[in-house]
């Protein structure tokens, strides 16, 4: 999108605040006599806790308590997560001397002060009964069982793919990935009597209510959790973390309130993580480029305890128009913390996959790669048979591949050049399904012509506060400043946790269609007051603009929303609103969003240094509600990218199966310096099956091609095909 | 972490007595390294001696040519003095492409100087590691070496000096200056000041508990039109250099009259490629010849199982730096 046309759209309602520091985060709040927790970490990655000294650590300044798994006091009700397994046995710490990985907390020292603490920590002594731990997916990836529900095979795919004319056959990994969010992991948590608050860092207020209740066995009405800003979390706090429990438990055994803040290097075992996964993949073809079979075997790890699954396999199943398919995905034991969603999670790491197998195939086939893919275009949904509810994919193509200049690319790998470096044009595509979840919201119009509405929603970071103000203030018809939108705090109408890009849509939704219900309500009332000019007028024949209500084509008729409350007697007029995923009408359809992602590298060969100088970023999302806040997820979608196509990665030493980089300079995210043009394009969609807004979500999408674009771009550069990311200088000098 | 007295010296022979007096004490000035070894416990000083306020920071011409820079003139300062750019842009290029500029605006030379290893095991002490504790052992030698040393590595040590500055330093001849605890001054040759591990990784340098840098002297010399620093990083800025290059040449009508050769990453410490200057000491300033200055500078490379590729990168990128250098 272009500049000019972003400066005249609405920025952040929350931008001031962050940028000023008034936008508060976990760690910050503070409660009279608070008291600071610090975690003591375990240096093996298997075995038993032998013995814990806390003797010396208890004698220093300030320290109130220690506990560990000898006397912390046992969860009421320790829940599995269904999530992570039929057998999940969640990690709950300091309920077990087991150690399951290196860095699982041990102890927690509470203390006066924040230095205190930490200082006494570290004179916390663990002994251990250690166990040679396991941790290299390699060394497991023979022991994989299958994941997930099983899916059918199409066609004949082994068959199909010895007859093909053209073949590829490969084999892809990638690394473990940290999601190494700007926030650390915190918790705040006050008892009042039975009553408990809790500042937590997630994506989920009511997730990590309803965790609480039921571990603690609490009533949920007794607890209430607040999140109101969050730092990035890109999937890292979609499940409570050990720092959540240990605030709660710390305070009821202390009886003050405490705190308890990851710090950097002890964050990479807080969550999970973006898990190592090993793909083999066949693609068979005619001699045409008509694609007649995809094999896509994936396994990736997963902890000791849990079965964390993720889809990386589902995106060769649907891209494509081919009549012969087989996924097959499996997961395999190591001896790390469970993994966990990491933006795009699984698609990413499959699109990897099948664009880079795709690109290999169009040179064996001579075929340009936008063309093979055109060739190969699913009109409908392959896997389901169902036609899309809308997918302009092919309009991306289009456009994208003009604005990039896809036409000026040569043919031949190392054929362009820019002085001493080699040029390379790589291209991807992305989709990620249309997903909506059960949202509820209340809208409360004021008589000062304000607007409050409220949902127990987080905002990690897509602009969400302003999104949702978006669509409730141009459904209401009130200038943006005068829509306040609450999120964060788990007393709010129930919504789902922020993962999987589904808020936008489901929340938007409900709060469009709550919205609308009031300025019905706002309506009958009036039209029932004696000699109002609205008695007997549809709700259809009524308009909400600049804060009036009137009826269409009679500017006369104007009245404000405050003139209305007021001369009906109200202070305000509110609703609570569910919206549901329609499973009938939705239900025929394939709902998904899709890009194309076109990449630019510059690659100084001889030092092996690649640089991504330009990416045009085509997306097909649905509406567009908040066009700033889509070109910045767009952006920042490719920024990840590049990460994961050349530097990201989590480096474990597998002898010890420990983290080695578990901080910002040893693990590699792009700095400034590393991003180069991005443009991205928006096409629209009318799409009225999807969901009430029109909108598909955007967080994921703009990732999903970006680190096959790269590496196929790093390819037609240099000849070079790195198929195990990330693409550092020392896969490219050899 | 370690509690700790703070105290603050009014002269640099003030300073050097009260660090010799406590093993456990510490000067502090930017703290941009030591503050981090002492909140992960790495470093556990129970005193710290603030040098921060004396007048060490002056940046000034040397008789005769050449230039003093002070031990606690901010790395920031020194990268953009005029001295500094005119007669050695290739120090100010070294400074520049380290750290950020958050951390150069904190960090004083002598701290430069100083700055411990970057090693990960280093830093974690849920691991061996003899450099940090004696005896331990070394986790880096048979685990993750990918940025490991390929030159002058022990049993007991395969780290590397993480610092782009003292890569220019050395290869510039410069000279440190040490105020010593006795009230003695003395001089130390760059390429003498960091030292090998040996047997002994946990001592980094030459100086001893107490001796204080007051300042580093850069001796004048004809390399500020032909000198170039290269530094090959996993990302374009705030990233310790997989491979460094300082490179220096005068030429007389195309011809070698001197060379100098640093490399930074590879090494315990700077590393110069003393053969490699003399072989090209007469040569024409070619391509060709540089290549084979590079090819000659790696031969006695030992790589660990993870940094292979640092031979190949070395060696590219001091023939790269050569070339540039020498506008070839």
């Amino acid at each position: 999108m272009m500049q000019d046309d972003l400066k005249k759209q609405p920025s952040r309602v929350d931008g001031r605040a962050k940028v000023t520091g008034k936008a508060t985060y976990i760690a910050e709040f503070r409660f009279p006599e608070l008291a600071y927790g610090y975690l003591v970490q375990s240096t093996i990655a298997r075995g038993t806790i032998r013995d814990i000294e806390t003797a010396e650590a208890e004698k220093q300044p300030g320290v109130v308590k220690i506990l560990t798994h000898k006397n912390a006091a046992k969860l009421a009700n320790p829940q599995a997560d269904e999530d992570f397994g039929e057998k999940s046995r969640p990690f709950f710490a300091l309920m077990t001397d087991r150690v399951l990985f290196s860095g699982q907390p041990v102890a927690v020292v509470i203390a006066d002060t924040f230095e205190q603490a930490r200082y006494a920590a570290s004179l916390v002594k663990v002994s251990y009964n250690e166990e040679k731990p396991s941790t290299d997916i390699r060394d497991v990836m023979d022991k994989g069982f299958a994941s997930g529900r099983p899916r059918p095979v199409r066609g004949t795919p082994d068959e199909a793919f010895a007859a093909a004319d053209v073949k590829v056959d490969v084999e892809y990994s990638i690394p473990i990935e940290h999601h190494n969010a700007m926030e650390p992991h915190a918790t705040v948590a006050n008892w009042d009597g039975e009553r408990l608050t809790v500042y937590d860092k997630t994506q989920g207020v009511t997730g990590v209510r309803n965790y609480l209740a039921t571990n603690f066995g609490i009533d949920r009405e007794k607890i209430t959790v607040l999140s109101p800003f969050v730092g990035g979390a890109f999937g890292a706090a979609l499940r409570p973390t050990p720092n959540t429990l240990l605030a709660v438990l710390a305070a009821r055994e202390t009886k003050r309130p405490v705190k308890v803040v990851y710090s950097r290097r002890q964050l990479a075992t807080a969550h999970g993580y973006r898990p190592a996964s090993i793909q083999k993949i066949k693609i068979g073809a005619d001699k045409a480029g008509k694609l007649n079979s995809i094999i896509h075997e994936a396994v990736h790890n997963t902890s000791s305890h849990e079965d964390f699954s993720e889809d990386l396999v589902g995106i060769s199943r649907t891209l494509y128009a081919c009549p012969n398919v087989r996924t097959d995905a499996k997961i395999t034991r190591t001896d790390l913390q469970t993994p966990l969603w990491m933006r795009a999670p699984g698609t990413v790491s499959g699109a990897f996959a099948l664009e880079s197998a795709l690109d290999e195939l169009s040179y064996k086939l001579k075929i340009d790669p936008l063309e093979l893919r055109l060739i190969n275009y699913a009109e409908t949904d392959p896997d389901s048979g169902r036609p899309f509810s809308s997918k302009e994919l092919r309009e991306c193509y289009r456009q994208g591949a003009e604005k990039f200049g896809w036409k000026d690319r040569k043919p031949e790998p190392r054929s362009m050049r820019d002085g001493r470096f080699m040029v390379g044009y790589g291209l991807a595509t992305g989709t990620w399904g249309a997903f909506l979840a059960p949202s509820s919201a209340r809208v409360t119009l004021k008589a000062d012509g304000t607007a409050l509405v409220e949902s127990g929603t987080t905002d990690i970071g897509p602009g969400t506060y302003t999104t949702i103000s978006l669509i409730a203030s141009r459904q209401l018809g009130l200038p943006l400043e005068k829509v306040t939108f609450k999120l964060g705090d788990s007393n709010l109408p129930a919504a789902p946790s922020q993962g999987g890009s589904i808020t936008t849509a489901s929340v938007g939704s409900a709060v469009q269609e709550c919205a609308q219900i009031v300025q019905k309500e706002l309506l009958s009332v009036e039209s029932k007051r004696e000699a109002s000019p609205f008695s007997g007028v549809p709700f259809e024949n009524v308009e909400f603009v600049d804060g009036s209500v009137r009826i269409k084509g009679r500017p006369e008729t104007a009245m404000t929303i405050g003139e209305i409350l007021s001369r009906n007697g109200l202070p305000e007029v509110t609703a609570t609103h569910t919206t549901r995923p329609d499973f009938g009408e939705r239900a025929k359809y394939a709902t998904a969003s899709h890009g194309a992602q076109f990449v630019e590298v510059k690659v100084d060969e001889d030092i092996g240094i690649v640089r991504v100088t330009r990416v045009v970023q085509a997306t097909a999302a649905g509406r567009i509600i908040n066009p700033k806040g889509a070109h910045s997820q767009e952006m920042g979608g490719v920024v990840w990218g590049i990460g994961m196509a050349l530097m990201e990665h989590t480096e474990i030493d597998h002898r010890i199966g420990r983290i080695m980089n578990p901080n910002l300079a040893g693990y590699h995210v792009p700095v400034n310096a590393d991003i180069g043009a991005i443009e991205t394009i928006f096409v629209p969609e009318e799409d009225t099956i999807v969901n009430p807004l029109g909108a598909k979500g955007l967080g994921e999408l703009g990732l999903v091609g970006i680190p096959a674009g790269i590496a196929n771009a790093v390819y037609h550069a240099t000849g070079i095909r790195v198929r195990d990311l990330p693409i550092t200088p020392d896969k490219l000098v050899g | 972490m370690r509690p700790f007295a703070f105290k603050r010296a009014a002269a640099p022979a003030d300073a050097a007595k009260l660090v010799a007096a406590n093993k456990d004490a510490r000067f502090i000035a930017g703290g941009t390294n030591l503050v981090d070894l002492m909140k992960e416990g790495i470093d556990r000083p129970n005193e710290l001696v603030d040098i921060s306020r004396l007048s060490l920071s002056v940046v000034r011409s040397l008789a005769g040519g050449g230039v003093s820079i002070g031990a606690l003139a901010r790395n920031t300062d020194t990268a953009n003095h005029p001295l500094v750019k005119k007669d050695f842009p290739m120090l100010s290029q070294a400074i520049l492409s380290g750290a950020s500029p958050q951390i150069r605006n904190m960090a004083t030379n002598g701290g430069n100087l100083m700055q411990r290893t970057r090693c990960s095991y280093f830093y974690d002490l849920g691991t061996p590691c003899n450099k940090r504790q004696p005896g331990s052992g070394c986790g880096a030698k048979d685990g993750l070496s990918r940025y490991s040393a390929i030159f002058g590595w022990s049993d007991s040590c395969v780290a590397v000096h993480p610092s782009d500055m003292c890569v220019a330093l050395a290869a510039l001849d410069a000279v440190v200056n040490v105020q010593s605890p006795d009230g003695r001054e003395r001089k130390i040759k760059f390429t003498d000041f960091h030292r090998l591990p040996l047997n002994s990784p946990e001592k980094d340098n030459a100086l001893n508990h107490g001796d204080l840098i007051t300042s580093i002297d850069i001796p004048k010399n004809n390399f500020a039109a032909n000198s170039y620093y290269l530094k090959i990083r996993d990302r374009s800025s705030y990233a310790f250099a997989l491979v460094s290059v300082a490179a220096a040449v005068e030429l007389d009508k195309g011809v070698i009259k001197q060379a100098r050769i640093a490399l930074g990453g590879v090494a315990h410490k700077p590393w110069r490629a003393s053969e490699a200057e003399r072989f090209l000491v007469g040569k024409k300033a070619e391509p060709g010849v540089f290549q084979q200055a590079a090819e000659l500078t790696l031969r006695g490379a030992k790589p660990l199982s993870e940094n292979k590729y640092k031979i190949k990168l070395a060696e590219r990128a001091i023939a790269r730096a050569l070339r540039r250098a020498a506008n070839v």
